[in-house]
């Protein structure tokens, strides 16, 4: 039996009936991914190409211009291994903002839980994650970089990173519904957002002063974590737990904001 | 046994005023002072009350704007009522569209997973049907084919034949059978029979009277909102053809219930024919005038009366917009306006035309005020040999009907 009445309180928190649409979640993901590789002229070789340039670049830049001391690990790993991760961060928060308005048709006309939209166009991402992970185990290999047991702590890492994602996304995608400027402001967020995280330069390099501040961005204790967990170096457990509770609060507010939202987003649309 | 039951259902919109469409607007919004413009609200839905048996059929009718689509899409939960309940028992399928979220770049097998699965099967249920759900829609050879390849005939077959295929307790299908060719819709119609007589629950919204009374037991009337009359399909039909005659060629509206925004009022709606008469029917070889009378009460915006032209299925023939009448982009003063866009002969096909009387700003979008079915005339032919029909007599098929220019050479 269906009931449908006016507006329930965070309806988004469904996890039931979310499990039961789990094909549909399947099918979105495997289309958004499918389409991404058909229609784009280089179509897979831009998975493996955005990370390699980029480190291209940040090496070039970073490690014979502006010199940053990464201590005993070559830079081109040093950057790759942030870059996995912003880079997934990155291009799922940005597909996911607009995956409403460019499933709009599918809004319009059909139920489904809404969640579904943006968390397929973040799980989409995971494609390109994975070849940037192999990219990333090629260039230790290269570098001869042995693991040592903090590599255990990685795929826990890529998860908070994918929790991460999935939670903002989830957000900006509703708001975007209603305010379509989020579409122009996103761009230079990110940009700043990567400029503020430790991705080209190491954690360590901002004062002390200054660190508390530094760790409330997520992505700090994320990609500083992640290296540690690679290259083997002691762990800033202080910085993953802040991570680890922004990322938990993102998530309810995430929650709080889409369920308020999500009610009006055939109408609005 | 009931399957759906509706209790005193309620939507409203709000219009215009309380709703941003951008974050600087909400921004700018913290800082200024003025209170905001008292948002219009708009009943969609007035308290609709039904209830629908098991293994029944049951049509719904209405005007375009009737409220008929919110219902849809309440009922499919697409939308949120604002009072009121449903209680739906089994499983729903709704159609509002065939072909929801098709994709051009995958082939027809790689759709039928997709729309399956966005239509609410299940992969195996998918599977299960796969091969039936092809060989219906004719489309074997071209199964691998990108869809993007596909005529439109074939792209709707493959859509359908996926819907068609569905099968839920509660079958909700919205106007989807006015596509395609007239065999394969005959074969839909059939298919949608079948879904009946399985006792299962079905919800159909049509214009097209001649579907309704055929596949529908009961059916609803929804005017203005309200439910007006439910009963057995002919009788209901035929109470909604006798009421549709009385919208007329010449409409005036009072300035107190006139439709209309801050800025403008409609005052009346008329269609005339060429030396300004008005005419409720027209030779569909001269051409024929419809005059939107507004009055602008307060000045500083650019305003585009717009006209809405439908058949008697529903089907929009076309819209046009006044670009060229000197106002394009200068804001109009306060005062009178009548504005007349005339269709020229033989352009539109026989049968009855309603118009909906529109002004609208663009930019940034604003509609003032819609009036669906403002006034209602009939394009005759009386078959003199020099329309589009020429010496054929039968039934002519075409939401317009053009003389076009043909040229036949003889080639040596």
């Amino acid at each position: 039996m269906t009931r449908i009445g006016p507006r329930r309180r965070l309806g988004a928190l469904d996890l039931r009936e979310l499990w039961r649409y789990r094909e549909l979640l399947y099918f979105l993901t495997w289309r958004d991914v499918k389409i991404r590789y058909k229609q784009t002229v280089i179509g897979v070789a831009w998975a493996v190409l955005q990370p390699i340039v980029t480190t291209a670049i940040f090496t070039l830049l970073f490690s014979s211009f502006a010199r940053f001391d990464t201590g005993n690990t070559p830079y081109p790993v040093f950057a790759l291994s942030a870059l996995v991760i912003w880079l997934f961060v990155h291009n799922a928060v940005t597909l996911a903002s607009g995956s409403f308005v460019s499933n709009s048709n599918l809004v319009t006309k059909v139920y489904f839980p809404r969640l579904i939209v943006p968390l397929a166009a973040v799980l989409s991402g995971i494609f390109d994650l994975i070849f940037s992970v192999v990219i990333l185990v090629g260039l230790m290999l290269f570098y001869g970089i042995v693991p040592t047991t903090g590599i255990l702590l990685a795929p826990v890492l890529l998860i908070l990173a994918f929790v991460m994602a999935a939670a903002l996304g989830t957000m900006l995608s509703a708001l975007n519904v209603k305010f379509r400027d989020i579409k122009f402001a996103l761009p230079f967020a990110l940009q700043v957002w990567m400029i503020a995280s430790p991705i080209f330069y190491p954690a360590s390099m901002v004062s002390e002063r200054w660190r508390p501040v530094f760790a409330v961005n997520p992505l700090t204790g994320l990609i500083d974590g992640f290296r540690s967990a690679l290259f083997g170096l002691p762990f800033n457990w202080d910085m993953i737990g802040v991570s680890a509770v922004t990322i938990a609060a993102m998530c309810i507010v995430s929650l709080l904001v889409f369920s308020k939202m999500e009610d009006d987003f055939a109408d609005v649309i | 046994m009931q399957a759906i039951r509706v209790n005193s259902l309620s939507k409203r919109y709000v219009l215009g005023g309380a709703a941003h469409n951008s974050l600087r607007d909400v921004i700018a919004g913290m800082f200024s002072r003025s209170g905001r413009q008292p948002a219009e609200e708009v009943r969609a839905l007035d308290d609709v009350s039904f209830s629908v048996n098991e293994g029944e059929t049951l049509g719904i009718i209405g005007r375009n704007g009737a409220g008929k689509s919110t219902l849809l899409k309440i009922l499919s939960r697409i939308t949120k009522p604002t009072g009121g309940s449903v209680e739906i028992r089994g499983r729903v399928g709704s159609l509002l569209e065939v072909g929801t979220g098709f994709h051009n770049e995958l082939s027809g097998r790689e759709n039928i997973y997709l729309n399956g699965a966005i239509l609410g099967m299940k992969r195996s249920e998918i599977e299960a049907r796969f091969d039936e759900i092809v060989a219906f829609s004719e489309i074997e050879r071209f199964l691998d084919t990108p869809v993007k390849h596909y005529s439109s005939g074939m792209y709707m077959r493959l859509a359908f034949s996926i819907a068609a295929h569905l099968e839920p307790e509660v079958l909700i299908v919205d106007e989807v059978l006015a596509v395609g060719d007239v065999a394969f819709q005959k074969k839909c119609l059939g298919k949608m029979r079948d879904v009946g007589q399985k006792g299962r629950t079905v919800i159909f919204v049509s214009h097209d009277m001649n579907a309704i009374t055929r596949l529908c037991d009961r059916v609803i009337w929804i005017k203005d909102g309200k439910l007006r009359l439910d009963g057995a399909a002919k009788d209901v039909v035929g109470e909604y053809l006798h009421d549709q005659e009385s919208v007329g060629a010449e409409k005036h509206w009072p300035a107190a219930s006139a439709p209309s925004s801050e800025f403008v009022r409609l005052t009346s709606v008329r269609v005339c024919d060429e030396a300004g008469a008005t005419a409720s029917s027209a030779d569909i070889r001269r051409p024929i005038g419809v005059q939107i009378s507004y009055e602008v009460l307060k000045d500083g915006k650019v305003m585009v009366p717009n006209l809405h032209f439908f058949n008697e299925t529903g089907t929009c023939i076309f819209v046009t917009h006044d670009w060229e009448g000197g106002w394009r982009d200068k804001p109009r003063p306060v005062g009178k306006y009548v504005s007349t866009a005339w269709i020229p002969g033989n352009f539109l096909a026989e049968g009855s035309v309603y118009v909906g009387a529109a002004v609208t700003t663009y930019s940034p979008l604003e509609v003032h005020f819609v009036e669906w079915d403002a006034v209602t005339f009939n394009v005759i032919d009386s078959i003199d040999g020099d329309s589009a029909r020429g010496d054929y007599v039968g039934e002519l098929p075409g939401i317009v009907r053009p003389v076009l220019e043909w040229r036949t050479e003889t080639p040596a």
